[in-house]
């Protein structure tokens, strides 16, 4: 009922090749979000293909001010990395407070991202920095990528194989985390570059990660916390649960906000 | 006392096996030809049972046979019962339902077992559970109170007319009415207790044997009382006669309460071993925990408390309802009575009290008892009421607080106790120092500085622990006495070993019980051993629950150790040719008082075996039993300061200081007691702040069915916790203890919740007290 088949690729083309003979194949990287899904049997695929052991698809490189991150990178490699945390401290510190310490040593950017959990903290930082999701097929830029809740521009079988982005002048994340889970529950991350400033919003829209447009012109004109006072999230389009209202969480996206643009400086 | 006797802060004995892992508990036990079992669940909070098919479970390979209701019901198997008879106010016995250990016509909760599964490996086992079929025709629920007292509200047992199980008073209606008409001032209050999942960390579990040749049943079980889980299911569930069943509950992982009682699991692994011929074991994930063990609280309240000109409280009135789930579980109607409405007097003396609890039916998991059962919802209730009358009369807590406490013992309450010893105001001198409590308004003012908005919250809670006298448990309807036994065999080579039917689940009894033993006998506790957990090793016990392993089961031991004291002095004396008057048991030898005559202990034991050379008419041996049944309850009271800082903003609250001085009488071991302290405080804190459990309105479904959306504290949530205590002895046992195990669960939360409302000018705040809940009150 439940049986699966493990595959392990050793290259981008085996794993390719592998998830496309399959039935109903999945990809598996960190598998902190895949494997519990099995376990509760809310998923069941076929067959497993294995990308843990592809080298492409680790390692973190800057060329100029581009920031390359590769898909199978762990949470504590770009939290730990010296070059992230001198090309963009901010992602640095978004990955060292992802989970807890089994999560970030196994969980990677490129799972996190094809997941696109609604709560999930590297959304909202892929958004900001305008990034450039690479596949196995093309490039995708993060304002079209992120397509909704767990929902992305990915084909079936696509594989990301890194992201890459170019410095920010200035950014910070902040982060409210859900009480129980420790998901966000409004995350967000603010990055000022020549082209202007970004706002990405994790764990509170009704549709997942969200560009916050308002507040990016009131920081574009003048990138100070008080520039955002007036900056108004609305409710109706906030996620309401059990942790926390519609009301709730617009107060926290525009407070989280205006602390990220502090914490910028 | 010696280096390792009574208040010696020695290391567990028991913790080298913990923290290396070697702990053995019942997921631990293998029998041959062992299978495992998955239980089939209700997904529907309210359903009639139209079908089931197995077909499709049976084909699943490995899968050894499928059970249902209807089965255990051919076999006799008894209905699951609530043990503490409650008669309503009109003399009627409480309404209760039948709980079939395997629904047979409903089901009424989400999780409510329907079938078994038994298969060779677990994982068949669960693939067999998802094949079997059942129909089911859903009927509309209810899951909380309101809902459930409505009109038209769903019936979900037919004994319970508009699910109403009793209607219960206590105290003098008439005259609490007269005193808050005529008193100067009356606070009134609504207050809600919010419901807990317990959460052990060892799941709960059973492996039932049948051994054919013998007709015997074994069961090894996560139980805080293997004793009373025997009586229970040999007595009313019809399992089999108790000389016919051995129950064990080994190492267990914790209880809180949650495993006081019997489940339909153990009952239903014993007899499904006999109906499929192999052992039967069952152990629950993490999913079920959260859906099946018995949550805790789940009060609403109504308070009215009156004073006089001098601030001299006159009168309290309370209108309670408890939610107690869909089913009547153990000892789940006494929770919202007698354990609680008889602390309603708290720490002061009150004239008239009257108290009527209503309790209900709903489509829940059981309610029953949970650290501190009933107390916690009564000093809740008094502690929060009493911090806002202070603020409505515009007087310092503490000192309207000190001007009613009780001084003189013993202390007749108008609703049943009677307070023997405390001492209330050095309590709360104790932990108003500790708190700094004269300095808070240079902190207030400095955290706002800092934009936070600082609280200071505190909360005098009395409860009533070593539950206890048998007759008067009885006389207010128990179904079980509530003594304990011990019985203390010295071995020929003078060794010992205590057999004692408390059970220990974390609480460290094989450290503090054979400290006991070491103060009286003064031999080291690495000769001691104490034996607990096996009905076919232990005579007989009541258990582990009510802080009472301390107060009662020590209180045998020590009783126990009289009569062995006694013999083993006129052997000694013979032996010395001494007045046996003159004999002390000092160190580890037997000595002639003004004489350097000794004997030591293990020679004394040796000529007990032996049996040379005893005394005219002695018998052999040296053993000795006591059942011990106390006067009363005992009274641990304390003092509870916390201080938070909120962050307007967010609503995120710190508690940045939180002490307790509590009045436990005797201390054996004060690193255990700070133990318990700690972790009670934890879960108050954990109530008061963080854990609510959910049901969904519409559909009946546990929202919080999971660490995704229960919070449970974590190290990071929890401040330092300065703990020290005052004493003053319990005089209703030997040891002059009280019991320690639930105070801090019980003491905490409105001193939190006090904090919190002071902090942010705003009493109208429901536990818990997450950001977004403090926010909106902030900003109501
Ligand atoms: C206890 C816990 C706490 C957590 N807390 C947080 C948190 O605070 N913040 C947060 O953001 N996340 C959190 N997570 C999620 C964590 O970050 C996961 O690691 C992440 O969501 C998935 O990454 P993974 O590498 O484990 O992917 P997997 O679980 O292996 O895969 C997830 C999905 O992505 C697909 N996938 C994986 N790699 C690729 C690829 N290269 N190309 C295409 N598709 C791919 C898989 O097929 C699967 O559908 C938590 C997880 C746990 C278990």
């Amino acid at each position: 009922m439940y049986k699966t088949t493990y595959h392990r690729a050793s290259s981008v083309e085996e794993a390719a090749s592998l998830i496309s003979g399959a039935d109903d194949g999945k990809l598996l990287a960190g598998g902190q979000t895949l494997i519990p899904t099995m376990k509760q049997r809310l998923a069941a695929p076929s067959d497993v293909v294995d990308l843990r052991h592809i080298a492409d698809l680790k390692g973190i490189s800057v060329a100029g001010s581009t920031v390359t991150i590769g898909a199978g990178t762990t949470h504590a490699d770009v939290a730990n990395s010296a070059e992230v945390r001198s090309a963009c401290p901010a992602l640095a510190d978004l990955a060292s407070n992802i989970g807890d310490p089994h999560v970030r040593n196994m969980g990677t950017i490129g799972g996190s991202i094809a997941n696109n959990d609604p709560a999930a903290d590297y959304p909202a930082a892929m958004v900001a920095l305008n990034a450039t999701i690479h596949t196995n097929s093309r490039q995708i830029g993060a304002d079209d990528f992120f397509t909704g809740m767990f929902e992305t521009a990915l084909n079936d079988g696509e594989i990301i194989t890194a992201v890459s982005f170019d410095a920010p002048e200035k950014a910070a994340y902040q982060k409210f985390p859900n009480p129980a889970s420790r998901y966000a529950m409004a995350g967000v991350f603010v990055a000022k570059s020549g082209g202007g400033v970004r706002v990405g919003v994790t764990g509170a829209g009704s549709d997942g990660v969200f560009r916050a447009s308002n507040m990016e012109s009131a920081l574009s004109a003048s990138f100070s916390g008080g520039a955002l006072d007036g900056a108004s999230v609305d409710p109706s389009d906030m996620l309401s649960d059990l942790h926390g209202s519609s009301e709730y969480r617009a107060n926290l996206v525009k407070v989280m906000a205006k602390r990220a643009v502090e914490a910028a400086g | 006392m010696g280096a390792e006797g009574i208040g010696a802060r020695i290391a567990r004995k028991e913790d080298k096996r913990f923290i290396t892992g070697k702990g053995r508990y019942t997921d631990d036990m293998v029998v041959p030809g062992m299978k495992h079992a998955m239980f089939v669940r209700s997904p529907h909070a309210h359903a009639k049972i139209t079908g089931i098919n197995k077909d499709a479970a049976l084909a699943v390979p490995g899968v050894i046979d499928v059970l249902d209701g209807k089965q255990l019901t051919e076999d006799g198997i008894g209905n699951l019962i609530c043990g503490w008879m409650i008669h309503s106010k009109d003399g009627s016995p409480m309404n209760m339902g039948a709980w079939r250990p395997l629904a047979d016509d409903k089901v009424r909760y989400v999780g409510d077992a329907v079938a078994i599964v038994v298969a060779d490996t677990k994982a068949q086992a669960r693939e067999g559970a998802e094949a079997v079929q059942v129909d089911y025709e859903e009927l509309p629920s209810a899951t909380d109170i309101e809902a459930a007292m409505a009109d038209g509200a769903p019936q979900i047992h037919d004994e319970a007319a508009n699910n109403l199980i009793y209607d219960w008073e206590i105290g003098e209606s008439t005259a609490t009415d007269a005193a808050l008409a005529s008193a100067a001032h009356v606070t009134e209050m609504d207050i809600v207790n919010n419901r807990l999942i317990p959460n052990a960390m060892e799941p709960r579990a059973a492996l039932g044997l049948y051994d054919e040749a013998e007709d015997h049943y074994t069961c090894w079980t996560t139980s805080q009382n293997p004793h009373v889980a025997r009586l229970v299911m040999s007595a009313f569930y019809n399992v089999a006669p108790e000389n016919k069943l051995r129950v064990i509950a080994p190492d267990v992982g914790g209880g809180f309460g949650s495993k006081i009682f019997i489940y339909p699991e153990e009952v239903v692994c014993l007899w499904a071993s006999r109906r499929t011929g192999v052992p039967v074991k069952w152990v629950a994930d993490r999913t079920e925990s959260f859906l099946c063990d018995a949550h805790g609280r789940d009060h609403i309240s109504n308070v009215k408390i009156g004073f006089d000109s001098e601030n001299r409280i006159t009168a309290l009135k309370v209108d309670t309802i408890a939610n107690l789930g869909a089913y009547m579980s153990l000892f789940s109607s006494s929770v919202p009575t007698y354990l609680y409405a008889t602390l309603l007097s708290g720490q002061y003396n009150i004239a008239n009290i009257h108290a009527n609890v209503r309790t209900v039916y709903t489509n829940t998991a059981p309610v029953d008892a949970y650290r501190g059962a009933g107390r916690p919802e009564a000093c809740y209730l008094i502690e929060r009421v009493m911090e806002t009358a202070a603020r409505e009369l515009g007087v310092s807590p503490a000192e309207l607080r000190r001007k009613n406490f009780v001084t003189e013992f013993p202390h007749q309450t108008p609703v049943i106790m009677a307070y023997d010893a405390g001492d209330f105001g050095a309590s709360l001198d104790a932990a108003m120092q500790a708190a700094d409590y004269s300095g808070f308004a240079a902190r207030k003012a400095e955290a706002a500085g800092r934009g936070k908005l600082r609280g200071i919250g505190m909360s005098c809670y009395i409860e009533a622990c070593g539950i206890a006298p048998s007759q008067a448990v009885g006389a207010l309807g128990a179904g079980v006495g509530l003594w304990e036994s011990a019985e203390v065999r010295v071995n020929a080579v003078g060794t010992i070993e205590v057999l004692t039917g408390s059970h220990s689940h974390g609480q460290g009894h094989e450290t503090t019980f054979a400290q006991l033993v070491a103060d009286r006998l003064g031999v080291g506790i690495d000769t001691v051993s104490i034996v607990h957990g096996d009905t076919d090793k232990v005579q007989m016990g009541m258990g582990t629950y009510g802080s009472r392993s301390g107060a009662v089961g020590m209180s045998a031991i020590s009783v126990a150790l009289d009569k062995v004291e006694a013999k083993a002095k006129k052997i000694a004396a013979h032996l010395m040719e001494a007045d046996e008057a003159d004999i002390e048991i000092d160190s580890g030898e037997l000595k002639v008082a003004g004489t350097d005559k000794t004997l030591p202990w293990f020679q004394m034991a040796l000529a007990a075996y032996t049996a040379h050379n005893l005394p005219e008419g002695m018998e052999p041996g040296l053993k000795e039993t006591a059942f011990f049944d106390p006067a009363n309850f005992t009274f641990p009271a304390g003092c509870y300061i916390c201080e938070v800082e909120i962050d307007p903003d967010t609503g995120v609250t710190e508690v940045v200081q939180f002490v307790a001085s509590d009045d436990f009488g005797t201390i054996i071991n004060p690193m255990i007691v700070e133990g318990q302290v700690h972790g009670g405080v934890v879960q108050g804190i954990g109530q008061a702040m963080l854990e609510g459990c959910a049901y969904d309105a519409e559909s009946g479904q546990l929202l919080t069915a999971s660490y995704m959306d229960y919070t449970m504290p974590r190290a990071d949530d929890i401040p330092s916790i300065d703990v020290s205590t005052t004493k003053t002895e319990c005089p209703s046992n030997p040891l002059g203890m009280k019991g320690c195990g639930e105070a801090g669960a019980i003491g905490s939360p409105p001193a939190v919740i006090n904090a919190i409302t002071d902090a942010i000018g705003n009493n109208d705040l429901t536990m818990p007290a997450t950001p977004q809940t403090v926010w909106a009150a902030i900003n109501r």
